[in-house]
């Protein structure tokens, strides 16, 4: 999904400087608000898909920014960043009306990946789809199997976890964290690569042997599984 | 505030003088009290001398009438004591008796009195009487009396005790509030001036005790025991800014050097791209370094008790076997998972899913046997006693027992361990989410290997689900 409309409410105007510069070579819309009223003023119009709300804030701090337009039933998705990154204050973000959480200091291509799947949300709110298709691969949440070419593959069950997430974000980033954080309910960094380790087990499977792999390793940034012949 | 008004301000003195007005409310009550049954007494026995004499002289009147009885008064009178006569006729003119002079109409009201009267030989009437007054047939008028001046000597005497004990009372009890308080004030002072010195950057200096092992030295004694953990404390954060600022100064250094690498004059576009790919690799690491510590600290502090539940720390656990699992299998570890089920604690998810998950991680890491045999990694959860322990041990070359409680420390890194990637944050994260959910950590010898045993308090399983006989249990 390109085209985003991104508002960016943070008070360091070079942090906010780079991230409207990098959203816009993503191909993205983005405006900046530098303080917390401002911010809440222009969020009003709901006209953006997503929010990037900076928690400590001039005039208006983050939280009560979230507050004030989720009691309007303004409900574009927030991403909430911030210096504090532990996991009570994380918490207390989400609590607050906040979507996702992200501390400070991040990598561009995790807020990149998370921005997206918000917007996307938005987009999508008919509900989730009983199955997902990327190219000749088919997963059925309903009756839990997964086959690639109408050939049957065993999953376990956290493997089948790992592939619905990526599947729902077919086409789009999905970092180390986010994996995480949606499939294993963990907030922490594990010193290893777990993550990478499931990974490519979960693509022994469903790109053993397949002329044209779907499951596939965006450098420095996550995953993504694709249709690659489109 | 001047001394002798400090000293005047002290509780030790407040509480002196209000003793000394209870006791000399005390001892005022106690002499009027005595006065008065003295008192008392005094009139009762003089009452029955004068019913005494009564009796006698009626008898006298009887047998021989006025004359008889004039006589035998005149008689009396005439010995020495404290018996008063007096015989008047209808006139009140004196016929007999030791009483010179008494105030008007008293001799006209009969039945017993109390007076003043004027003795005779006496110049002025000063003294007092007890009294009884009788009329005879013929206008004679009878009065036998008592004199009471041993009741007004007593009054003096007692009024005079009264005084004096007030007054000594006084001067020992402010004297002796002055000396306490003074003794007090003192130790106060002393206890305030070493307070200053240690506020003033001398942590080393403790508040002195007396040795009389009184309220004072208990307080002491507590003041400085918190000044002991106060200082170990403040060792430790020394300790861990020491290690912080040896520890950090190298990725930093690695970091700086590789923007100015990319920044070279006649560094190539690719050069410098992978100079700057390399500096991006060491800032996150630092930001790795930079959480762990900051999570240790926050568990330290004792902080997220709020985000504290009761879990099963069995199903964290198998996920977190389950999420090491692929890596094990990668390493052609055998990882044995033997965890009872349902093993309640109170906790914080997330940390204590986190201090397995490094546990994990190091027996993986560090658990090669050194022979070169086949690794074998075991994770086992079950109840001992009141507490839930987590085991995990591996077949690796151990941790040596002098080497067992340093690990625990930040930033340690043992010799074999340094080549092998990891901030040494790992266990000290372990061992400080233990303490804040006041369990411990046991390093042990596992023969060949190391066995790491993280012990928590156990909660009561939640009542829904739980199967009858251990309601029972919990019951009692």
């Amino acid at each position: 999904m390109n085209d985003m409309r991104i508002l960016i409410i943070e008070d360091d105007r070079e942090a906010a400087a780079y991230l409207v510069k990098a959203f816009r070579e993503s191909g993205h819309l983005c405006d900046h608000a530098a303080d917390g009223l401002d911010g809440y003023a222009r969020a009003q119009d709901g006209n953006y898909d997503v929010l990037i709300v900076d928690r400590m804030l001039p005039k208006m701090d983050g939280l009560s920014l979230i507050g004030g337009l989720r009691e309007q039933k303004i409900e574009t998705p927030v991403l909430i960043l911030s210096a504090l990154g532990q996991v009570d204050d994380r918490v207390k973000g989400l609590r607050a009306g906040g979507d996702d959480y992200l501390a400070k200091p991040y990598a561009f291509s995790e807020l990149l990946a998370r921005v997206e799947v918000l917007a996307r949300r938005r987009g999508g709110a008919g509900g989730e789809p009983t199955a997902y298709r990327v190219a000749d691969l088919e997963l059925d949440r309903l009756s839990h199997t997964l086959s690639r070419g109408g050939k049957d593959i065993p999953l376990q069950p956290r493997e089948f976890r790992l592939l619905e997430y990526l599947m729902k974000h077919a086409g789009r980033v999905v970092t180390r964290t986010m994996l995480l954080e949606n499939v294993w309910d963990y907030h922490f960094d594990p010193q290893t690569n777990v993550i990478d380790v499931h990974v490519s087990r979960l693509r022994g499977k469903i790109d053993k042997g397949s002329a044209a792999p779907l499951l596939h390793t965006i450098r420095g940034a996550g995953y993504m599984i694709r249709d690659s012949a489109r | 505030m001047t001394a002798l008004g400090k000293l005047l301000r002290t509780t030790a003195f407040k509480l002196s003088l209000a003793f000394l007005v209870l006791f000399a409310i005390g001892a005022g009550l106690l002499l009027g009290r005595v006065g008065n049954n003295v008192r008392g007494l005094i009139d009762e026995q003089a009452a029955q001398t004068i019913d005494a004499e009564i009796t006698g002289l009626s008898e006298q009147y009887r047998q021989g009438g006025i004359r008889r009885l004039v006589d035998a008064v005149e008689r009396r009178a005439g010995r020495p004591g404290a018996s008063l006569y007096l015989v008047t006729t209808f006139a009140g003119e004196r016929l007999a008796g030791n009483v010179a002079q008494l105030p008007a109409g008293v001799l006209n009201t009969p039945g017993a009195v109390e007076t003043a009267y004027q003795h005779v030989g006496e110049q002025i009437a000063a003294s007092r009487a007890l009294a009884r007054i009788f009329a005879l047939p013929g206008g004679f008028r009878l009065l036998v009396g008592r004199d009471l001046g041993e009741r007004e000597i007593l009054a003096r005497v007692l009024i005079r005790a009264l005084l004096t004990s007030l007054f000594w009372l006084t001067i020992l009890g402010t004297a002796g509030g002055l000396f306490v308080a003074r003794r007090v004030l003192r130790r106060v002072d002393a206890m305030t001036a070493s307070a200053q010195t240690i506020m003033s950057g001398d942590l080393a200096q403790r508040l002195p005790l007396a040795g009389s092992n009184d309220e004072l030295d208990r307080l002491a004694q507590n003041l400085n025991a918190m000044l002991d953990r106060i200082g170990e404390l403040m060792r430790g954060l020394r300790e861990v800014s020491d290690n912080i600022a040896h520890d950090l100064r190298t990725p930093l250094t690695r970091l700086r050097n590789g923007a100015e690498e990319a920044l070279r004059a006649n560094a190539s576009p690719q050069d410098a791209r992978a100079a700057l790919e390399k500096a991006l690799e060491e800032s996150d690491g630092l930001i790795r370094v930079f959480n762990a510590l900051l999570l240790i600290a926050r568990a330290e502090a004792g902080a997220s008790r709020e985000t504290m539940s009761d879990f099963d720390v069995a199903a964290a656990a198998r996920d977190v076997a389950e999420l090491y699992e692929p890596i094990a299998e990668e390493q052609a570890t055998t990882l044995t998972l033997d965890v009872d089920d349902g093993l309640y604690v109170h906790g914080h998810r997330e940390l204590i899913a986190q201090a397995l998950s490094n546990l994990l991680d190091n027996a993986l890491k560090y658990g090669r046997p050194a022979s070169g045999g086949p690794c074998a990694v075991r994770f086992a959860a079950r109840k001992v006693g009141g507490c839930v322990e987590i085991e995990i041990s591996d077949r690796g070359p151990g941790v040596a027992s002098d080497d067992r409680a340093r690990v625990l420390d930040r930033f340690v890194r043992l010799e074999g361990a340094r080549s092998a990637p990891g901030s040494g944050l790992g266990l000290s994260l372990v061992n400080a989410v233990a303490h804040l959910h006041q369990g411990s950590l046991r390093l042990e010898d596992n023969a060949p290997g190391l066995r790491v045993i993280l012990a928590l308090r156990a909660a009561a399983p939640p009542a829904a689900i739980a199967p009858p006989q251990t309601q029972l249990v919990a019951a009692t």
